[in-house]
């Protein structure tokens, strides 16, 4: 997921030539308060114009703590988004969001279901996560490490220690929801090797994806968040041998020496669309 | 005075001024003017229509703008003309 | 008069006649006699004591390198004492002029001092100047082996070649490796040295004895030491680091895979990038292809950055030929590594040499401000007709390569790249056979073999039509724009013919 800062043309009509899944367009922290109105309306022509989506696009608003929040949906909402990234989540503001959302899709006879990922960067909002994972259109979570660590006073660091305990707490609830765990960012973006080492951390817990702020993180963050051809190879070999066993009726089966049952005929499953997304299967 | 800018200097952008006037005055400043100067024109002249503006003084100083960017600052621009006092 | 290519080709000139149509002229190709030997040389106390010894006079042809590039300050010495003269119609013949000789050369072009250039690459005030057609003749841009071959060939006759030597020693050898200005190689400066009627070493540092030196006193007729012949830092100008632009990267990201699918990152392959960022890039994600996978590659050559020295220390490439150093990284490794090996003009990319290195090229990486739909390329001017560069190698090693690729943004400032016809030709399409974009590969439809092998390629490969119908959809398409008839200089192919025209700038 590539964060692209809402009020730059340049990066806003290239944000479609990078190896991104997703595209999030800001219109909180990379807006500067004077230029909001501006952003809107640049997004919005920009939406206008758009022909051809290749990514999943979402805009992160502004908080609903702010006076910003309506202007941006009233603005941006069409059926050529797909989510609505909403800062500072909290389960109230979630249940408001998609009353909102519902007004707008029926007024604009927006046939699809506008997807919500909430950030979840306040001590508050990691303590209702389990409950934030099941609200009405929440699709994924993402860890917002900057704003959390501060709310916890607690110094950011690069090995990432201080926001153990919000990973693990973030990817365990979102699989319980069946939604994607997002990571935060990782801030220095002309560090490769460390971006690299923060990825196999957050993999580590169970976190699913990684937003990106700058284009050059994509690379490192698709090699690490895709399976390995040894993985890809070992779910081939499940899922030939499911095939094998269905056409001979048999129930239970082993590969490699071991029995494979439903759950890992599943992670093979999940393996292999994974793989296709990435296009390396 | 009234008075509306929006938008920067930026490559790929574009600075767009506008006052009110007794007619539509459209002044172009382009980098890229040969190739696109025409379409600039008519791109704030369709913006206006849409928008129902026949009194307006726009300068678009621009620096290899897409007409999307284009049409966004100009809208910006009028809002906050309309806005100032 | 049109050319092939239907280009306009002024009274006077040779017309182009394809790529490979040096080959049919092999047997009649003739050198013109070396300059003659010396036996010693005159030591010369100025810049005017040159002048005199020399007899330069009006109409004189001089000649200089450019391998100080933005930092050289003796050709801006010599401009000085032509105007101090008030000599007239001077050619200057310099393999390439930049925006360091703007300030000197503005006078004398507008004051008719100067008549005549002949140049491989020129860009800022000098080009504007020229492009507003107040140049007396016509300008002559060629390639580095066209020069070379027009040097040998007494097309290109020089009166003195002034070289700027940062190293001479007491017998008259000069060479560019040492010294406190030393800019590395002198590849360029090779064919006035054997060609030249006179040549006169222009340095800031003597030495007892020089050891191989490129420059052999054979040649040499006079010597002056003056207190500096510029500042070597001056030879990092442009654009000589791995781009950061995250769309160049991306370019390079997909070139890199399609290199890979091709099959041509492989043990004892040869390559060429030119020193813009983008093609760095290329080179980088290559290396790390070659180190992922154990390969090692038999050469790199052309103008070499810090970047390629780097491969050949880490064993990468077996050699590096070098005909220009880009930083002083370069300058370094090509005095104390013999794996770093000095090639002059001609052999780099004279057509008439006898395979030059440009022909053992697997894979050249080029940029291009503008391609057509016939892959002709241009990176002489901009889209307005402006001069911003030249060909240098450009179609030297497009020529000589087996695969020519060019990297490029498909639109810059809303204008695409991509046109119905360039600007200015100056590699023609039947040379170039991949464009690599950030929305789009292109694949020349002449090289069926290579759309072969990429049959399943998940790359995005797509008919240059499409890509350009894609930009326009993006920026509207450009208006046509009128440029002026008059022609100011024109492009010679690197075999004398002339491939394009170029045009007086509108007011």
């Amino acid at each position: 997921m590539l964060f692209i800062p809402g009020n730059n043309p340049s990066m806003l009509q290239n944000s479609d030539v990078f190896e991104s899944d997703s595209i999030i367009i800001d219109l909180e922290d990379a807006v500067n308060v004077m230029e909001k109105d501006s952003a809107r309306n640049l997004v919005r022509c920009y939406l206008d114009n758009l022909k051809e989506k290749k990514a999943e696009l979402v805009i992160r608003i502004n908080g609903l703590d702010t006076t910003y929040y309506n202007d941006d949906l009233n603005q941006i909402i069409c059926d050529k988004v797909d989510a609505i990234m909403l800062p500072k989540a909290h389960v109230a503001d979630l249940k408001k969001l998609d009353e909102i959302l519902t007004d707008l899709e029926n007024q604009r006879k927006i046939t699809k279901k506008i997807k919500i990922i909430p950030i979840v960067e306040l001590a508050e909002s990691l303590l209702e996560v389990e409950k934030i994972v099941f609200q009405n259109r929440v699709d994924g979570v993402l860890l917002g490490a900057e704003d959390f660590s501060s709310d916890l006073e607690v110094v950011r660091t690069k090995g990432g220690e201080e926001i153990f305990y919000a990973r693990s707490r973030i990817a365990v609830s979102c699989a319980a929801a069946k939604i994607d765990a997002i990571d935060t960012p990782f801030t220095d973006t002309k560090d490769n090797i460390g971006l690299a080492k923060d990825c196999e951390k957050a993999i580590s817990l169970g976190m699913k994806s990684k937003s990106c702020i700058h284009p050059n993180q994509i690379e490192v963050v698709n090699e690490m968040f895709s399976p390995s051809q040894k993985t890809i190879d070992w779910a081939k070999r499940i899922l030939q041998a499911k095939i094998d066993a269905d056409k001979k009726g048999l129930g239970a089966f082993s590969v490699d020496g071991k029995m494979v049952d439903k759950p890992v005929i599943e992670r093979a499953q999940k393996i292999i669309k994974k793989a296709e997304k990435y296009h390396i299967l | 005075m009234k008075i509306g800018i929006a938008g920067t200097m930026e490559s790929s952008d574009a600075l767009i001024t506008v006052r009110p006037s007794e007619k539509i005055n459209i002044k172009v400043e382009s980098t890229v003017f040969d190739y696109f100067g025409e379409q600039i024109k008519k791109t704030i002249l369709d913006t206006l229509n849409e928008l129902n503006i026949a009194n307006i003084d726009v300068l678009c100083q621009d620096k290899g703008a897409l007409d999307f960017t284009i049409k966004a600052r100009l809208i910006t621009a009028i809002e906050r003309m309309k806005k100032s006092v | 008069m049109k050319n092939c290519l239907n280009r306009f080709v002024p009274e006077g000139f040779a017309s182009f006649n394809g790529s490979n149509d040096y080959k049919n002229h092999i047997s009649e190709y003739k050198k013109i006699p070396e300059k003659k030997k010396t036996s010693s040389y005159k030591t010369l106390g100025s810049i005017g004591e040159i002048f005199d010894y020399f007899n330069i006079t009006n109409g004189s042809t001089l000649s200089f390198h450019h391998h100080l590039r933005n930092g050289d300050a003796v050709l801006n010495l010599v401009c000085v004492e032509i105007k101090k003269r008030d000599l007239k119609d001077i050619h200057l013949a310099a393999s390439s002029l930049f925006p360091n000789n703007d300030l000197a050369l503005h006078d004398l072009i507008v004051n008719q001092n100067i008549t005549k250039i002949t140049t491989n690459y020129l860009n800022g005030k000098t080009a504007e100047l020229i492009g507003k057609g107040k140049l007396k003749e016509m300008l002559v841009m060629e390639t580095h082996g066209g020069r070379a071959r027009s040097i040998e060939t007494g097309e290109l006759k020089i009166d003195l070649a002034i070289i700027a030597t940062p190293c001479v020693d007491k017998d008259g050898n000069g060479t560019g490796k040492e010294g406190k200005n030393a800019c590395g190689v002198l590849g360029y400066a090779i064919p006035d040295l054997h060609y030249a009627k006179n040549v006169v070493l222009v340095s800031d540092t003597i030495k007892e004895k020089i050891e191989n030196p490129e420059l052999s006193n054979e040649y040499v007729d006079g010597l002056l030491i003056i207190d500096s012949i510029g500042d070597k830092n001056g030879i990092v100008s442009g654009t000589t680091n791995i781009t950061k632009d995250p769309v160049g990267l991306k370019i390079a990201r997909d070139a890199t895979k399609l290199l890979k699918e091709l099959g041509v990152i492989k043990n004892g392959f040869t390559m060429q990038t030119g020193a813009g960022g983008t093609s760095l890039a290329v080179a980088s994600y290559i290396k790390k292809e070659m180190i992922e996978n154990n390969i090692i590659g038999n050469f790199a050559s052309g103008g070499i950055t810090g970047y390629y020295v780097d491969m050949l220390r880490n064993g990468l490439f077996e050699k590096l030929y070098d005909v220009q150093c880009f930083d002083l990284l370069a300058v370094e490794s090509s005095l104390v590594d013999k794996n770093h090996i000095f090639m002059d003009a001609s052999m780099y990319g004279n057509p008439y040499y006898n395979n030059p290195i440009v022909n053992g090229l697997d894979l050249v990486v080029l940029g291009a401000t503008e391609i057509d739909l016939d892959y002709n390329v241009n990176v002489t001017t901009d889209s307005f007709g402006k001069i911003i560069g030249g060909s240098g190698g450009h179609s030297d090693t497009a020529n000589g390569a087996k695969i020519t690729m060019i990297t490029t943004q498909l639109i810059k400032s809303r204008i695409p790249i991509i046109k119905e016809k360039v600007t200015t030709i100056s590699t023609p399409g039947e040379d170039v056979d991949i464009l690599v974009t950030e929305r789009g590969i292109c694949i020349n439809p002449k090289r069926q073999d290579l759309l072969q092998k990429l049959e399943n390629s998940k790359l995005n490969i797509m008919k240059i039509e499409d890509l350009l119908k894609l930009s326009y959809e993006i920026t509207t398409k450009p208006a046509n724009i009128e440029r002026s008839n008059e022609v100011i200089g024109v492009v010679k192919y690197r075999d004398g013919t002339i491939i394009d025209s170029i045009y007086k700038l509108k007011e």
